[in-house]
């Protein structure tokens, strides 16, 4: 039996009076779409950004592989194989395409010329090519400024950047958010041919077709707490939405058994 | 989804045309830098392009073209520099004061001169860099207040009059001197413009001045320590103040502490001219050049054709109007 690639247990978070998490739980297996849902305030941003390394959880441990490790920056989470596509799409816009993906980890001209700061221009252009196109992104013109393009094709590039540095996991805040309906099936192919690559991605989404979609299992949060986790397979909208609002009082099912195992117990309030 | 792509383009059809110039803002420039020059040309041809001429507009550009390249800079960033005329003359004052102090003339003095002057505009760049990134003020209002340091500070230093004492040999070294007929401070300006370009448009570094200029917050999470590249940036305008500094000492054979006022505005203008937006993210450093030139082609060339030259700035101040619109249209067009 194989380890959670990434695993949180008993994370708490408090600004000021509000408890955004409390002792909240979520394991990532390799290869997996697990689905963070929640009501507005339900603490899945907060969970996501203590997870991608955006936030410092107040207690609580996360472990990578097995390992505790605290993740301190986003940047600390990328060494970790760990990518984040954020809601705002975090793009430069008057850059263009090739240089928005490799952004921070640009490639240098070989010898004394990447010394000086000069860049291998031609090899990041080939291998961002290369990903689009792997990815299945439609990319218009790969140096004319990201802001000449529609927001489905911006949105097209911060997922494909996020899929091409990422080496285990991959964290999407609300990727469909602004999307019309076939580029949100892009994004849904994008997300299925990156978990069968092995690479793991963790979904935070209001959607229920996304979340019914794509996910292999649902996580649930309400007011900090995680109150249900399901396999996707068997669950129904109806049932996620009951979770979300608490009219459904479920226990947690653990594992990646498809199914819900559903236990009452009292820890949801 | 055709219908989207077509709604982009029943209104890029309209706009097709002109499509590029809003893209390339200082291809538009720089053609109509060429159109004025012709203007001049063909009105007065043997005035306009004589040698002495263009040798004046030259060197009239060229110290201003090192300030805008430190501005040019700046802007990318989304930011702006006001201080840098008044860094210009404080280095230049401080530099005269190490110069004579060396006492002999020579190139140890020359020496000393330069790195005084480079080196206190560097702690001033280092004074706006530090603020504007960490203490995270307001870019103008930071450089606004070191223009009354710096400026004061100079008049302290320099008991409030110009001061001569300028080594001789860099006068006529540098100042006036000449290689193959051209002025020996076009030839410096034209270096190093071209080092800034090659490194604002190939390097990591340039790359970064633009990412952080376009959204800060992405240049952030992708990893860029935007706050050093900041300071590094307000670094480098204000270096290139000082270089100018130096080569209007070398040029004027004195400080010139009261011609350095609108230095700053001069600046923005060109800069903006050449088609660099005051949002940050665009712009290019040839861009700036046409900027720079364009206000020194106007001016030299309409006292030749025997109009006022207060034209000048009323024809300046259209185009950067222009300039100005044109940026708009094309951040609309996003």
């Amino acid at each position: 039996m194989s380890l959670p690639i990434l695993e949180a247990r008993g994370i708490s978070k408090r600004f000021g009076h509000v408890h955004a998490l409390i002792d909240a739980d979520i394991s990532v297996f390799r290869g997996e779409v697990v689905a963070l849902i929640g009501d507005n305030g339900a603490g899945k941003s907060t969970l996501a950004k203590i997870l991608s390394g955006a936030l410092r959880p107040d207690t609580g441990e996360i472990r990578i592989d097995g390992a505790v490790t605290e993740i301190q920056s986003p940047i600390d989470a990328r060494r970790h194989g760990i990518e984040t596509v954020y809601q705002d799409l975090a793009l430069a816009l008057d850059l263009d395409p090739v240089q928005n993906v490799f952004l921070g980890r640009e490639i240098s001209a070989p010898g004394l010329l990447g010394l000086f700061g000069f860049l291998d221009l031609p090899a990041m252009r080939r291998r961002a090519e290369e990903a689009f196109r792997s990815l299945g992104v439609q990319v218009p013109a790969l140096s004319a400024a990201v802001g000449n393009f529609s927001g489905g094709q911006r949105q097209g590039i911060a997922v494909a950047r996020g899929l091409i540095w990422a080496e285990r996991l991959v964290f999407m805040d609300e990727p469909t958010a602004a999307l019309g309906v076939a580029q949100t099936w892009n994004v849904w192919n994008l997300i299925r041919r990156v978990r069968d690559r092995g690479i793991s991605v963790v979904l935070i989404s209001h959607s229920m077709p996304d979340v019914l979609a794509v996910a292999d299992r649902i996580v649930v949060l309400r007011h900090g707490c995680r109150v249900a986790t399901y396999g996707a397979k068997s669950v129904t909208s109806d049932e996620l939405v009951g979770a979300m609002t608490g009219t459904l009082e479920l226990a947690q099912s653990e594992g990646r058994s498809s199914g819900p195992t559903q236990r009452t117990n009292g820890d949801g309030e | 989804m055709t219908c989207e792509t077509d709604a982009g383009q029943t209104s890029g059809s309209r706009r097709w045309s002109g499509q590029w110039l809003l893209d390339r803002p200082e291809l538009m420039i720089f053609t109509s830098l060429a159109i004025i020059a012709a203007v001049f040309s063909f009105l007065n041809p043997s005035a306009f392009l004589s040698g002495i001429n263009l040798r004046n507009m030259a060197v009239e550009g060229s110290t201003a073209l090192i300030v805008c390249v430190g501005m040019t800079y700046v802007i990318i960033t989304a930011g702006i520099d006001l201080s840098v005329g008044a860094v210009l003359v404080f280095s230049s004052v401080c530099s005269v004061l190490a110069m004579r102090a060396v006492g002999t003339d020579g190139s140890w003095a020359a020496a000393v001169g330069l790195l005084v002057s480079l080196g206190t505009a560097a702690i001033w760049g280092l004074i706006n860099g530090m603020l504007i990134a960490y203490a995270k003020l307001n870019s103008l209002i930071v450089t606004l207040a070191t223009i009354g340091i710096a400026l004061g500070g100079a008049r302290l230093l320099s008991g409030g009059v110009d001061l001569i004492g300028v080594p001789e040999s860099i006068i006529n070294g540098i100042g006036i001197g000449r290689v193959l007929g051209v002025p020996v401070i076009v030839m410096i300006a034209g270096v190093f413009t071209v080092v800034a370009g090659v490194v604002m448009h190939r390097t990591r570094f340039g790359l970064y001045t633009y990412a952080i200029g376009s959204n800060e917050q992405a240049a952030r999470r992708a990893g860029i320590n935007v706050e050093r590249h900041l300071v590094t940036v307000y670094v480098i305008a204000a270096v290139c103040a000082g270089l100018a500094g130096y080569l209007s000492l070398t040029r004027f054979a004195s400080t010139t502490i009261a011609g350095h006022g609108t230095d700053n505005l001069k600046a923005i203008t060109a800069v903006v001219l050449g088609g660099t937006s005051l949002f940050g993210g665009t712009g290019t450093l040839y861009g700036t050049v046409a900027g720079v030139f364009i206000p020194v082609v106007l001016a030299a060339g309409l006292v030749i054709v025997g109009l006022p030259s207060f034209w000048q700035e009323v024809a300046v101040g259209i185009v950067l109007l222009l300039a100005v619109l044109v940026d708009q249209l094309r951040r609309r067009s996003k």
